[in-house]
């Protein structure tokens, strides 16, 4: 484990240096949350409808998503692995006495996790002195707030377990560029990226629960606001342990395979 | 012109070259936006309107955005990956030869994958326009013809203000992305939706209501002040500043060797 760690650490220590991109990254962040608040405050304002949440419990889902992008957002992919596989210079990885699943695994969550931790103090701060209703909320209870911490942990590593399946596709495709498409568009999508999942028509809603990508940034965010509650929070995470047990046993199943048979390019 | 369409050509070819790469790309710019397509349609089938716009009229208004913004990617992208061209020293080859700098960096880059996006927005102006209600007289087609070309010239004119910021940072400013691809994202609806403070300053900071939400009123039928339908045309005069300053920046360019 301690290896492994540090595998961790080193990431971890690279992607605090990025400072400036960090600023830019809040504003842009900032931006992108204030545009997708307008946008549904006025779609709230014609009010004849039924409102899947209450527009304060809205804020602080779109503000959340905003703060902890860096955690869930589907588009990043670490070129060094893409790139490790198709040059071949991932014999030499191969050669090191660790497995190289958990190594990518942990460097795929240490970059994402310093991302975070230079973001989402800025973003939540300025979100909650916003006026009401457009600020972000306080977690519904103190308990709630710490499931939902539990959660984002557990949907943090759903993501990875499922971007790590992307790269252990490359063994097979050796270019990554389709399906790497295809899984941001997915991903993005499936998870609420784009509208809120609980804004989705009944029908739809019901599966698109059950996939994967509700357990990411979905289910964390419903469990601060209040949406979720009671048993509802327990299967939820529930749900979210099984996937990530699922894409982690799959994902180390496609890795064995395709190390037996793997053909390294190049020299 | 005749050099320009030279240029183009050959980018044209040796991109076909990857043709695989080509394809992947074009549906991957397909695929956004068309969960941003689906992304509206959920939310207009549980709320009807937004601003008292229906969802045949916004998708029209999305559609002419998008094909804008896909037209100044394609074509102006040379000045939108401007700070790969300012760090490798690029751009010492460009001044020494004896043709217009802009040319040259408009030729350096065309992204012809952008067809993707592209096709998109065809693919919803053949729903829309039956079904939003529009009488398709010839000057509510030349509104959208203007709608296109004025959105065309102010997202270049951001992309060129984005490569002029280059000439002094090296880097190229995420930050500004907001202005693009936010304009973008943001004129997915008619601007007046998001409340007066954007609309005013998206109409005299960067003129994006110019060719968006002004004509597109015209467009719908809510107002019959042909005025508004030559508004994009107002929006040009917004590329006399964009190209002062890229003017700016190149006389204060400075090599960063190679």
């Amino acid at each position: 484990m301690r290896k492994y760690l540090s595998f961790f650490k080193i990431r971890f220590i690279n992607g605090l240096q990025y400072r400036a991109a960090a600023w830019a990254g809040i504003s842009t962040q900032f931006a992108w949350g204030g545009m997708m608040i307008l946008l549904f405050w006025a779609f709230y304002q014609n009010g004849q409808n039924e409102f899947p949440m209450t527009f304060p419990e809205l804020s602080s889902y779109l503000w959340l998503q905003q703060a902890f992008l860096a955690l869930f957002m589907a588009w990043y992919f670490d070129n060094e692995i893409f790139n490790a596989v198709s040059s071949g210079n991932v014999a030499y990885e191969l050669c090191r006495p660790v497995s190289i699943y958990t190594m990518w695994f942990m460097k795929n969550m240490a970059v994402r996790l310093s991302r975070v931790v230079l973001r989402c103090m800025p973003i939540l701060l300025v979100a909650a002195i916003l006026p009401k209703p457009f600020n972000i909320s306080l977690p519904v209870s103190l308990f709630a707030g710490l499931l939902f911490l539990a959660s984002m942990f557990l949907g943090f590593l759903v993501l990875v377990a499922f971007t790590m399946l992307i790269y252990i596709s490359t063994f097979y495709t050796i270019s990554p560029l389709g399906i790497r498409i295809l899984a941001i568009s997915v991903v993005d999508f499936f998870a609420g990226g784009i509208i809120p999942l609980p804004f989705f028509p009944e029908n739809i809603k019901a599966i698109m629960y059950i996939l994967p990508f509700a357990s990411m940034q979905n289910t964390p965010f419903l469990i601060y606001n209040g949406y979720l509650n009671g048993l509802d929070i327990l299967w939820s995470m529930l749900l979210q342990a099984g996937w990530l047990f699922a894409l982690v046993f799959v994902g180390r199943l496609m890795m064995t395979k395709a190390l037996k048979k793997v053909v390294i390019q190049g020299g | 012109m005749r050099l320009y369409i030279k240029y183009a050509s050959i980018i044209l070819r040796s991109q076909m070259q990857y043709k695989a790469s080509f394809v992947m790309t074009s549906i991957g710019q397909f695929l956004t936006a068309f969960t941003t397509f689906l992304g509206m349609y959920f939310m207009f089938s549980r709320f009807n309107s937004v601003d008292g716009f229906s969802f045949s009229e916004v998708l029209l208004c999305y559609a002419v955005i998008l094909t804008a913004f896909s037209l100044a990617e394609c074509f102006v992208r040379g000045f939108d990956a401007f700070s790969g061209i300012i760090s490798n020293g690029e751009f010492d080859r460009i001044m020494v030869r004896p043709r217009n700098e802009i040319l040259q960096v408009l030729a350096s880059r065309i992204e012809f994958s952008r067809i993707g996006r592209l096709l998109q927005a065809i693919a919803i102006f053949i729903y829309a326009i039956p079904t939003s209600g529009v009488i398709w007289s010839s000057d509510k087609i030349l509104t959208v013809i203007l709608m296109i070309i004025g959105g065309f010239l102010v997202f270049s004119g951001l992309f060129i203000i984005y490569a002029s910021v280059c000439f002094f940072t090296i880097e190229g400013l995420e930050f500004m992305n907001i202005f693009t691809d936010g304009g973008r994202e943001l004129g997915k609806y008619p601007l007046s939706v998001y409340g007066e403070g954007i609309m005013k300053f998206f109409t005299y900071i960067i003129p994006i209501t110019l060719f968006q939400y002004y004509p597109f009123l015209y467009l719908i039928g809510r107002t019959d002040n042909k005025f508004y339908m030559i508004l994009p045309l107002v929006g040009i005069p917004f590329l006399i500043p964009c190209l002062m300053f890229w003017k700016f920046g190149v006389r204060h360019y400075k090599s960063t060797g190679s």
